[in-house]
């Protein structure tokens, strides 16, 4: 990437930070409670493409992690513990367990590999909705505190939607050190070729359950979110049916890039909130707008840019060919 | 042990129905590395195409037809036309997820231009019980498992015994080779497409006067066919036969015996099992792993 293009995108990426900080400020409860859990789904969504679309093991289970994590965080605030407190101990839960899930992994693939998910994430739901004197089962944990930070209540939507939105920045960036750091380029070449990266001394082995216990933490981590956000906690957001959508959210983005997951969410959380105009019809034509866009490009939004800007690149590139060629005839 | 013998027969005949579903799936599985998400979406919709034809007051044979019909132009060769062939060439995962948000899709639709209510749909087979050495049996359950039989035997007729089949399972092998030798691999991809949503309008037929017509009844249908297939051998047809009445009877077994609370969760238990400890299904071959 040139210089020039460098600052572009630099200087795009403070204008959208700002928008996101500023804007929002005259939003009313319901614009804020949607932009808020674009930021919750987007983290999840960030822990699935670092499972699926950077070391490339397909996952059905995302959803059952944002799950636990929801209810980690409403059972410990309810009994009053702190927020960040119970963060900590849904953080190690969820590694541990999506380092457990990772096991199959190790001896299947593909689709194999998402049917194990999938009845992981079954298995999840049904322990939210059937251990009642946990969960309290269909009927749910409401008056869900929301946390001081800093001694600053988030009660209001604003105060509250900031806090996802650090946590979102938080999250990115931990992410964007993530995937320059050897670990990440180990995940990598984990997707790219198993095999060629064990005879480079990748233990694959290792990275494989880590992609899954990092992920799934990240999972855990937006749940913690999702449940002070919503303030009540039932099993039927967690079905089978949010761990679809994560998964619809990083392939529509573009798994892989790291801005994936961001427009992914956008179009999984705000395009059908665009669409109610269109009453009834909205998650019919979500539908059709997500298979649009797959036919049109399988790799999601980000791989049409990608592609644009590589065939750019090599224009450029068969530019400066066509130059040097005909200096040298010349000079001949 | 009536009561047992009863759940079971009850267990096959479900199990029959997810057999016919799953057949469906790992035959677009062989032959053209669709995993659709759909599939029971699939089932769900003929029956709603069949009641439209009979709200316009069609008999209902006649709304049978039509609705078989439709359902092989819709489910078979558009579904193929229109989204498969696009997006295959892009591997597998584009278009599982494609015929994910397909399943939103056709969910929507119907409960945006039928109804959000279960509506009652006729039985083609007769309603009431027949006493077997002294022991009433529901007719229902073995005229399901009955036709069921029926259609998987034509099926696995077709597929080993004629000249059509056996370029099926051919083109479904090795496309290279048989290609080579002259089936005709397009088409019979195409054949293995429309036999798939042939089989999907059968089950919905079958499964519809059990559980009436619900645009979200084909959630759990699809979850039943795709274990089913898995439990039974994704890359085999007389392994998704095994599994989907496996699947059946232990579902009902499990919805008596375990508890109601957990039942669902048997079956999937059952799937984690067989993927760590025989990843290629009961009847399954290993399939070559790809370098």
């Amino acid at each position: 990437m040139s210089k020039n293009s460098r600052l572009l995108l630099a200087a795009l990426a403070v204008v959208v930070i700002a928008g996101l900080i500023v804007i929002p400020m005259n939003f009313n409860r319901y614009g804020l409670y949607i932009l808020s859990q674009w930021a919750v789904m987007t983290i999840a969504a960030m822990g699935l493409n670092l499972t699926l679309g950077y070391a490339g093991q397909v996952s059905l289970a995302q959803g059952a992690f944002v799950g636990i994590g929801a209810y980690g965080a409403a059972i410990l605030t309810s009994h009053g513990w702190p927020l960040i407190a119970a963060l900590g101990l849904v953080i190690v839960i969820c590694f541990i367990v999506g380092w457990l899930l990772g096991y199959p992994a190790l001896r299947v693939q593909h689709h194999y590999l998402a049917f194990v998910t999938l009845a992981f994430s079954t298995l999840a739901f049904l322990v939210f909705r059937n251990e009642s004197w946990m969960t309290n089962g269909i009927y749910g944990i409401s008056n869900i505190p929301r946390p001081e930070i800093f001694g600053f209540p988030t009660r209001k939507p604003l105060p509250f939607y900031y806090l996802c939105l650090g946590s979102l920045a938080l999250v990115t960036l931990a992410m964007w050190w993530l995937i320059r750091s050897p670990w990440g380029r180990a995940f990598m070449a984990l997707r790219e070729n198993p095999i060629r990266a064990q005879s480079l001394g990748i233990d694959t082995r290792r990275y494989t359950l880590m992609a899954f216990a990092i992920g799934s933490v990240l999972g855990g981590i937006a749940g913690v979110l999702y449940a002070p956000l919503t303030q009540y906690v039932d099993p039927v957001p967690f079905n089978l049916q949010l761990s679809l959508d994560l998964l619809m959210m990083v392939i529509v983005g573009g798994a892989g890039f790291m801005l994936g997951p961001f427009l992914g969410a956008m179009i999984a959380v705000l395009l059908p909130e665009w669409l109610r105009v269109a009453e009834g019809y909205y998650l019919m034509l979500y539908a059709l707008a997500v298979i649009a866009l797959l036919i049109y490009s399988p790799t999601g939004i980000l791989g049409i840019l990608d592609r644009y800007l590589s065939s750019r690149r090599t224009q450029a590139a068969s530019a400066l060919r066509a130059a040097a060629q005909s200096k040298l005839e010349a000079a001949q | 042990m009536s009561n047992l013998l009863d759940l079971i027969v009850a267990g096959l005949a479900t199990g029959a129905i997810y057999a016919l579903v799953a057949v469906g799936f790992t035959l677009l599985w062989q032959t053209s590395q669709t995993i659709n998400f759909a599939q029971g979406e699939f089932v769900m919709l003929p029956a709603f195409l069949m009641l439209a034809v009979m709200h316009l007051g069609a008999p209902f044979w006649l709304a049978v037809l039509v609705g078989v019909l439709l359902s092989t132009l819709l489910l078979g060769l558009a579904f193929k036309m229109l989204l498969v062939d696009p997006m295959l060439r892009h591997g597998v995962l584009p278009l599982a997820i494609a015929t994910m948000a397909l399943a939103i899709g056709i969910k929507e639709a119907v409960k945006q231009f039928f109804s959000a209510e279960a509506s009652p749909f006729p039985s083609i087979v007769p309603v009431g019980d027949v006493s077997i050495l002294g022991r009433a049996i529901s007719l229902q359950s073995l005229g399901v498992l009955a036709v069921a039989i029926l259609a998987v035997v034509g099926l696995t007729t077709l597929l080993n015994r004629t000249s059509l089949g056996h370029q099926m399972q051919a083109a479904a092998q090795n496309p290279t080779v048989a290609r080579i030798i002259g089936v005709p691999v397009e088409r019979m991809i195409l054949l293995t497409f429309l036999i798939n949503a042939v089989l999907v309008a059968l089950a919905s037929l079958l499964i519809t006067p059990i559980y009436l017509a619900k645009f979200s009844s084909g959630e759990v249908l699809g979850q039943a066919a795709f274990i089913a297939a898995i439990v039974g051998g994704f890359n085999q047809v007389r392994g998704a036969i095994a599994g989907g009445l496996l699947i059946g009877v232990v579902d009902n077994l499990a919805a008596a015996y375990v508890s109601t609370q957990y039942r669902a969760a048997v079956p999937m238990v059952l799937l984690i099992l067989v993927i760590l400890f025989r990843p290629q299904g009961l009847l399954g071959r290993a399939e070559e792993r790809t370098v």
